[in-house]
């Protein structure tokens, strides 16, 4: 289903910027709880936001979409987790240091060379996701490096930064936020556009979480990281696919992007042919058709059903609803026939890429939210209003047309919108932040914005980094995950317990248990890199038992090896009981104590297996089944390797009287 | 040397020592190389004074800053130079003649500004065509003319100020002003409405005064808001009065045109920070809208004519009383030559025993006391207890329920009439603009508390 690329060839270009949550307990500027999430609110702030002038007195590109949009933005404000820094109506407190700690720890792990002074600086986001309207943020660390598949992977900065709110809506013109995961501290990593195929995009994923998790002072959990991954072809431009919740996602996702932009390439170079090399060569030009589709076949185009519509989905006018009786408008496109059904993702065409546009843009989110000329619904009567349509618009066999429908101020915008997608179109692939589908396709989330919106943090002063808190923080730094893996690899634990050990924060418990109870490393990751899982996945709670308990259980394996061959036994019952010792419920259970005379049973149990024994003439069936009626009752108490013995010698022992 | 031409600004000591060795200065586009091999490309910008004198602050490439250490710097080569330029686009202000003409007064506050993204600096905009570029909505309006009286912070405000500002305002109704709009910073807004309430009386025409609580270089700022509710209300509002219009609500919603004399910022940093004393707003003022609130109010009238009347004596002050407060306080107000005293005192207006001699001195020294509330809303009642009458007696003035700020103001430009005793406590117990009102409605006043059962669902089914 997937067409192939070879992406050597296209020059496929990747770099990622991984979002990591550090565990602090307060927020970066404000002394707000971090972590404290709520699905309740009690408080609602409505909001808007406008353009500041760049330096160029022009507006950067991304804020004049925002803009464009007019979108109402909505705070959903809690006060166990919000305070009035978080709604913008309190100046930033001194940034936590504890948060520049961490950040420090986590760019030392990645090799970097940290910053002498941190400054805080203001990254413009208009979407409203941070209330202020740019997002706080410093770079700590620059010029890393970490060892990836016999090469590096350089790591162009490390930022700290205030987390955003969490999206909750977006409808039509208003947008969603709850407050609550705002504010938190979260470290960016950027590598280098190193990576030269989808698979190693997946790969450097994982690689940068094992180091961000290697020090346990990060979150874990969902949402806790999060990445954008960049891609680029050859002649195409950066485009930032945002938010890739799991690594999984990551290869079919850069691998339909590079198709895309090779597509659109193709898309450009033929637009060239037609004589579209610019804005000015493109004329695109709308008319309001409503009267047209007055009686339309196409059911949803009715005004009734627009309607219906927006009663069904609670679209409210001056929230959701945009401005202007509905309308439905028409933009011919001369000259295009053919470029909307041209292909750019997998399983996608060009349309795809205007109907995103207009959905943000002009606010526009029914699906589907157009038609146009190479899809037309294919019912009774719908042919001859393509053909009326056609004659109303003037136009020629050439021309492509597009219809868009809703409030007719929204109707505007999406036609000029559909003009400047085709002008970015002539250029070939334009700079945009996608978001991910599970399915492996982007869509249209906005235009990525430039350097030009950043700009100096004037609320908060610098803070210095001296050589003597770097060294501090360096003398009791984490093992780093390569290093942690070579020394697992040594002692047996195979490369993916490892990674599961690093990723689920595990290496440093292990480490710490195989230090403090003298047990191997390798036995200690293999419970809680293997055998655990099990149980976890059983819904045993494993995870709510102290440290303590483990290590009593790790001492107790030391002292008396046997009682390993009962460890599942032994979890459960600490599990059940996680007060109490461990030696206790050994103790209980007589476990790791040889019952005296347990050889006495052997022939009983060889009577009972050849009577159970479908082939009694079979003599290692029959010595299984005894083993099997004798184990349960030893385990954890007599090796198993002893009780096999044993059985083995009684049966060769039945065979020679039998002889 | 001219700190404006320095071309290493902000640096000093050591680092201005290496910056010089490495023959770069601000604004040097460089490529900066430090001990640990790492590259900064970038340009380097000016420090503030109050910063160590061991670093250099570099505008990377991507936008964000850093700070290097300058023993740390191996190499610093000149790859090019990149002045900043303060220039704010204009686009002229269309004239439409049937609209409205407003005047904008401008005292420093900046409402509008231009960012500079390399520095952070705010740089204001202040003519018709800067404010156009900012703030297009303006033009749909009214035709506005831009008049920058002087640049200060608002906390530099001070007497001298208010009389340049009162004359100002008398020559642009002179001139046919149908509404006047005075930018001013948010910290003494509340003085300064109070004062020109005083030294502009019976304008024919809406004098509105408005800032902002969230820099107008920011996204969320509700300076934009503010001056399209502002120059609404000078333009178009039946409301001829001195008034501070602010955010009603934080949300972007609609702003409240508070009475000048009644008024003050309640929140150090809240978009909603003012409110009306011991009584209600005039009027809700939105994009669209006028929602009249309190109808007692001077109508506009544009044949009325106004009296400017700028006098003041800044030998006047404010005594904020506390248990235990000292009486050579006031003894030294005395000595130093105060004429006017504006005592803040407790509950119904109140000051401790061992502090009426001091009192006796002053007022028999020919010092005018007069007394106000520190609790902000309520009457100074000094009949109701003894230490109230033994007060009275005393020589002090009980001002009702003018707020304490209001009464200060008032009190600096009565004694720039007159120091006659007898005359300054009939001005100063005559309103001239509702400082004092006869009686205080119930919703007047209005501090909900939080928490409540039912504060909290009037907060939850309301924008915030």
């Amino acid at each position: 289903m997937f067409p192939t690329l070879d992406y050597a060839e296209v020059g496929f270009v990747c770099g990622l910027e991984v979002h990591q949550q550090l565990l602090t307990p307060t927020k970066l500027f404000c002394r707000c709880p971090a972590g404290l999430y709520t699905e309740t609110h009690d408080g609602t702030v409505l909001r808007h936001m406008r353009p500041t002038l760049s330096e160029l007195g022009e507006y950067d590109g991304t804020a004049l979409m925002e803009f464009k949009t007019k979108k109402n933005i909505v705070y959903l404000l809690n006060v166990k987790n919000v305070c009035t820094y978080e709604m913008d109506d309190t100046p930033p407190f001194l940034v936590n240091q504890q948060a520049i700690d961490v950040a420090i720890e986590q760019c030392l792990m990645l090799g970097c060379d940290i910053v002498d002074e941190v400054h805080i600086a203001r990254k413009q986001y208009l979407d409203g996701s941070i209330p202020t309207g740019f997002q706080r943020t410093a770079v700590v660390g620059v010029n890393g490096k970490i060892p990836f598949r016999g090469r590096t992977l350089s790591v162009t900065q490390v930022t700290v930064e205030e987390d955003s709110c969490r999206e909750v809506r977006d409808r039509g013109h208003c947008i969603v936020w709850r407050a609550d995961r705002l504010g938190m501290p979260l470290i960016e990593t950027v590598t280098g556009a190193d990576l030269r195929t989808p698979d190693e995009v997946e790969e450097a994923i994982l690689l940068i979480g094992r180091v961000c998790r290697s020090t346990g002072h990060v979150r874990t959990g969902l949402g806790a990281s999060r990445q954008d991954v960049n891609v680029s072809v050859r002649g195409g431009r950066r485009v930032e696919i945002k938010g890739v919740p799991k690594a999984g996602w990551a290869p079919r996702l850069v691998h339909g992007e590079a198709w895309r932009q090779v597509n659109l390439l193709k898309l450009r170079d033929e637009l060239h042919r037609r004589g579209f090399t610019n804005a000015d060569s493109l004329r695109v030009e709308s008319q309001d058709v409503t009267q047209l589709f007055a009686a339309t076949e196409i059911p949803y185009l009715r005004p009734e059903a627009w309607e219906r519509w927006i009663e069904d989905e609670k679209m409210r006018p001056g929230f959701e609803i945009g401005k202007g009786p509905y309308r439905v408008r028409a933009a011919r496109l001369p000259g295009l026939a053919g470029t909307l059904s041209w292909p750019t993702q997998p399983e996608h065409v060009f349309a795809h890429e205007l109907a995103g546009r207009v959905r943000v843009i002009a606010g526009l989110d029914q699906v589907p939210n157009l038609l146009h000329s190479e899809a037309w619904p294919d019912a009774r009567g719908t042919r001859s209003e393509l053909k009326r349509l056609r004659g109303r618009l003037r136009c020629g066999p050439d021309d492509a047309i597009v219809v868009v429908w809703g409030p007719e101020e929204d109707t505007v915008t999406a036609c000029e919108e559909i003009r400047l997608r085709y002008v970015d179109a002539t250029q070939g692939v334009p700079n945009e932040t996608r978001q991910p589908f599970v399915d492996g396709s982007t869509d249209f989330e906005r235009i990525l914005p430039g350097p030009d919106r950043m700009y100096p943090d004037t609320d908060s002063p610098p803070t210095r980094v001296t050589r003597e808190r770097v060294a501090l923080l360096k003398s009791s730094l984490s093992e780093r995950p390569w290093d942690r893996e070579r020394r697992y690899a040594a002692v047996g634990v195979p490369v993916s317990t490892a990674h599961y050990l690093i990723r689920r924060g595990g290496a440093v418990l292990v480490d710490r248990l195989a230090k403090e109870t003298g047990a191997a490393v390798r036995d200690v990751a293999f419970l809680f890199g293997e055998r655990l899982k099990g149980l976890r996945r059983a819904s045993v709670p494993v995870d709510a038992i102290p440290e303590e308990r483990w290590a009593e259980l790790l001492r107790a394996f030391v002292a008396t090896p046997v009682l390993k061959q009962a460890w599942e036994q032994i979890v459960l019952a600490i599990a059940a009981t996680p007060a109490r010792a461990v030696g206790d419920l050994l103790a209980e259970r007589a476990l790791g104590v040889e019952p005296p005379a347990w050889r006495a049973g052997i022939p009983a149990a060889f009577a009972a297996a050849t009577e159970k024994a479908y082939r009694k003439e079979d003599a290692r069936l029959v010595r299984r089944l005894a083993f099997a009626s004798l184990m349960p009752g030893l385990l954890g108490r007599v090796p198993a390797s002893e009780v096999e013995a044993a059985v083995t010698r009684a049966a060769n022992g039945v065979a020679e009287v039998r002889a | 040397m001219n700190e404006m031409n320095d071309p290493l600004k902000g640096y000093k000591g050591h680092a201005r020592e290496i910056l010089v060795k490495f023959d770069v200065k601000v604004w040097s586009d460089v490529r900066a190389t430090n001990d640990a091999g790492s590259v900064f490309e970038g340009v380097i910008l000016p420090r503030s004074e109050s910063f160590d004198d061991l670093h250099v602050v570099m505008k990377l490439k991507n936008g964000y800053n850093v700070g290097l250490h300058v023993d740390r710097l191996v190499d610093v080569i000149e790859v090019g130079y990149k002045e900043a330029k303060y220039k704010i686009p204009e686009k002229e202000f269309p004239s439409r003649p049937t609209l409205p003409k407003v005047t904008l007064l401008g005292t420093g506050g900046t409402i509008a500004s231009r960012l500079d993204y390399r520095t952070g600096a705010v740089i204001p905009a202040f003519t018709p065509g800067e404010l156009y570029g900012a703030v297009p909505e303006l033009a749909d309006i009214c035709n506005l003319t831009t008049k920058k009286i002087f640049g200060v912070f608002s906390e530099n405000m001070a007497m001298e100020n208010y009389l340049v500002l009162a004359r100002a305002i008398g020559e642009e109704i002179a001139a046919g002003a149908d509404g006047i709009v005075i930018g001013h910073g948010t910290d003494t807004m509340g003085h300064t409405a109070a004062i020109l309430s005083f030294m502009v009386q019976n304008s024919p025409v809406p004098i509105v005064l408005v800032g902002s609580q969230r820099s107008s270089d920011r996204p969320s700022s509700d300076a934009a808001l503010n001056l399209i509710h502002s120059v609404r209300t000078a333009a178009y509002s039946d409301i001829a009065e001195v008034v501070i219009c602010m955010f009603g609500p934080t949300s972007d919603r609609y702003g409240l045109l508070h009475r000048g004399t009644r008024c003050r910022k309640m929140h150090s940093s809240y978009r909603s920070t003012f409110r009306t004393i011991g009584d209600i707003p005039l009027a809700m003022v939105s994009p669209t809208s006028f929602t009249i609130l309190n109808d007692d109010y001077r109508r506009r009238d544009r044949t009325r004519v106004p009296v400017i009347d700028p006098v003041y004596d800044d030998r006047t002050t404010i005594l904020y009383y506390y248990p235990g407060m000292n009486p050579d306080l006031v003894d030294a107000l005395v000595e130093k030559g105060y004429h006017g005293i504006v005592i803040a005192g407790t509950g119904l207006g109140h000051v401790n025993k061992p502090l009426y001699p001091a009192i006796k001195r002053a007022t028999e020294a020919g010092v005018h006391i007069v007394m106000a509330v520190q609790t902000i809303w309520g009457f100074a009642q000094m009949y109701v207890y003894d230490t109230g009458r033994d007060l009275m007696d005393l020589g002090i003035v009980p001002l009702d329920n003018m707020i304490p700020e209001t009464a200060l103001m008032k009190l600096s430009w009565v004694l720039g009439h007159t120091r006659e005793r007898a005359e300054v406590m009939r001005m100063m117990t005559t309103p001239i603009a509702h400082e004092i009102t006869p009686r205080e409605p119930h919703n007047g006043y209005l501090v909900m508390q939080g928490g409540l059962p039912e504060t909290e669902e009037w907060v939850r089914g309301h924008w915030k």
